[in-house]
């Protein structure tokens, strides 16, 4: 029948179009979804870099709007480093009434590839550049850590427990121990909660907290954001994760390693050891209004904004180093 | 003459327009095939991981050295959860279709029309979110389990497969001849006897066009899928166990990798192969469409 033929020629075309859609959906879908997803990672040790010495000239800076400092910066990247980001570049904006700073967040992976390439400026990263680009790219960038951010593990609020020691974390997280009756908790089974394994905060709870191990497989809930995380573990009983502290809230137990607290002050102090930096990178050397924002990530005006947000910049991230 | 001539450049005009886009719509899905193909290769051609591993091997560390790149618990995700979501919403939605265009055409159609309509607006996201918030502690608190699971993203699947498997089932359905439903009835058949053995298998292709077409649907959906399944790499044993889908690990893990990296480009090579299953839909359609039950 020529009319029902017609048809299915409508419904080919129909399908094709929806072929494409399913691969653009794949896409398209992540856009939203994965970007909240890597936070910090690796490495306590400072040592590797570089420029992100405190530059003095902040104080010429400060209440003096009428600069000459004009241009625009542009940066993408890290979820986790984002809201303090941002807020730092609101703050620049007012003291540099002629800059233009744009940040965006998209991942790691995403900051590193966009800088690499020279689509932004400022590629925020929690990892190294060299765990994520070929040797040669990551060779062109260059490292400013200016900001350093803590992590947590977390529990479901039921489970009584609100200290572990670092060798029950890490047990919990290889599938030695499967029960928090087992570390002085409930007799509730303990459902591990991962990120994927090309997390940043994964990576930073496997080197500073696993000892380089990668927790189990199998029978484990994956998120991919701080945000279905933190839902996931407040709403599943015997749930346990981990957390950037920047995200941390009430609705979750924050859990104590050795008996100390995750705090910022505790970091800061050198007691509490679950922290990473986070990686400013820029191709080859900053400079212009580029410079003078990565130099004012380091003043302790940022180091005010940081504190509020739970995060350590300014003279708090010196300390670390 | 004038008006002849100005005639004759509409009509050049408006064919030159649709021409343009019929080009230009080849040329994006061509691009687009082309992109996704040399990305999705790369895998295999440049860093010589082998299809053989990708398909078969469960170990998934794309980081580790060597990259273990291996797919399969996420094929096996995918399929359980859309061929669960199909056997949910295969019978109701045709079963809707059937009684808004045999039953009650009059007020059926009036009412589920509407429905449908509503159904396809409704963003993947909210459908997620719902799932997460509903759904889920439900199935924990219900049947058991953590309540991320196979089951939860199946139901969720099933409601966002409705409005793709009804509207095409109805339409199979109303592009019956009247004459064959009235030549039954005439036969002294009754209504339900006719649905059945006259109109139905007169409607099969179609039927299976609609049920195709919501399966990729369901291996499509990324968002709402991956927020109520739980993401662990786990060969599923039981409805209630959480599994991982191709769709829910390229939107982990595409944000945290590298452009041109391999664990960046093993990501791509899922997208080929889930572009590679859309191909195999689409022939299976055309083959069915050849084979139309009546003519």
């Amino acid at each position: 029948m020529k009319n029902s033929r017609k048809k299915w020629s409508t419904l080919l075309v129909a399908v094709m179009l929806m072929a494409a859609l399913v691969v653009l959906s794949a896409c398209s879908g992540g856009e939203g979804t994965a970007t909240p997803s890597n936070d910090t990672s690796t490495t306590n040790d400072a040592s590797t870099t570089s420029d992100s010495d405190t530059s003095a000239d902040d104080s010429a800076d400060d209440g003096a709007p009428a600069d000459d400092l004009s241009g625009t910066v542009t940066a993408s990247g890290s979820t986790a480093m984002q809201p303090l980001v941002e807020a730092a570049a609101a703050k620049f904006m007012e003291l540099h009434p002629n800059v233009t700073v744009t940040v965006q967040g998209g991942g790691s992976g995403t900051g590193l590839t966009q800088v690499s390439e020279g689509a932004v400026d400022i590629g925020n990263s929690d990892v190294f550049a060299e765990e994520k680009l070929d040797a040669d790219k990551a060779k062109e960038l260059v490292d400013h850590q200016v900001i350093a951010q803590g992590f947590t593990a977390i529990a479901n609020k039921d489970v009584g427990v609100d200290n572990l020691t670092k060798q029950q974390l890490k047990d919990i997280f290889l599938g030695k121990i499967t029960n928090w009756k087992d570390v002085g908790g409930k007799d509730q089974a303990i459902v591990v909660v991962n990120r994927p394994t090309s997390s940043g905060t994964r990576a930073t709870f496997v080197k500073v907290a696993f000892d380089g191990e990668e927790p189990i497989e199998g029978n484990t809930l994956t998120e991919d954001s701080n945000g279905t995380v933190l839902k996931t573990v407040a709403e599943t009983p015997g749930a346990i994760s981990y957390l950037g502290l920047a995200y941390l809230d009430d609705s979750v137990a924050a859990l104590k390693l050795d008996g100390v607290e995750p705090t910022v002050d505790n970091i800061v102090a050198g007691t509490y050891p679950i922290w990473s930096w986070g990686h400013m990178y820029t191709k080859g050397e900053p400079t212009g209004a580029v410079k003078a924002f990565l130099d004012f990530m380091a003043t302790d005006d940022v180091a005010e904004i940081a504190r509020s947000k739970n995060y350590i910049a300014g003279s708090d991230a010196e300390k670390l180093k | 003459m004038n008006t002849l001539k100005a005639k004759k450049r509409n009509e050049a005009f408006g064919r030159f327009i649709t021409f343009l886009c019929a080009i230009l719509v080849i040329i994006v899905t061509f691009s687009l095939v082309i992109f996704i193909a040399s990305k999705g290769l790369t895998i295999f051609l440049k860093d010589g991981v082998s299809p053989i591993e990708f398909l078969t091997s469960t170990k998934w560390r794309t980081e580790a050295d060597p990259p273990q790149v291996g797919a399969l618990t996420f094929i096996i995700g995918s399929l359980v959860v859309s061929v669960l979501g199909i056997v949910i919403s295969a019978p109701v939605s045709i079963s809707s279709a059937i009684f808004m265009v045999d039953i009650a055409p009059a007020w059926g159609q009036k009412l589920l029309q509407p429905v449908i309509e509503l159904f396809v607006g409704i963003p993947s996201v909210v459908y997620g979110w719902i799932g997460l918030s509903v759904l889920v502690p439900f199935i924990r608190n219900n049947v058991g389990g953590l309540g991320f699971s196979v089951l939860a993203g199946g139901l969720v699947l099933a409601v966002m497969m409705f409005p793709t498997i009804a509207s095409v089932a109805a339409d199979a359905l109303r592009a019956i001849p009247e004459e064959l439903n009235e030549a039954s009835l005439a036969l002294g058949a009754t209504r339900w006897q006719t649905i059945r053995r006259i109109l139905l298998p007169a409607a099969t292709p179609g039927i299976l066009t609609a049920i195709i077409l919501g399966l990729a649907r369901g291996l499509g959906e990324a968002l709402a899928v991956q927020m109520v399944i739980g993401n662990a790499m786990n060969i599923p044993s039981s409805l209630l166990d959480p599994v991982h889908t191709m769709t829910s690990i390229i939107t982990m893990e595409m944000g945290n990798t590298a452009m041109n990296t391999l664990p960046n480009d093993a990501l791509w090579s899922i997208a080929l192969l889930l572009l590679t299953i859309s191909f195999i839909f689409i022939l299976i359609i055309r083959a069915i469409g050849k084979k139309e039950a009546y003519k």
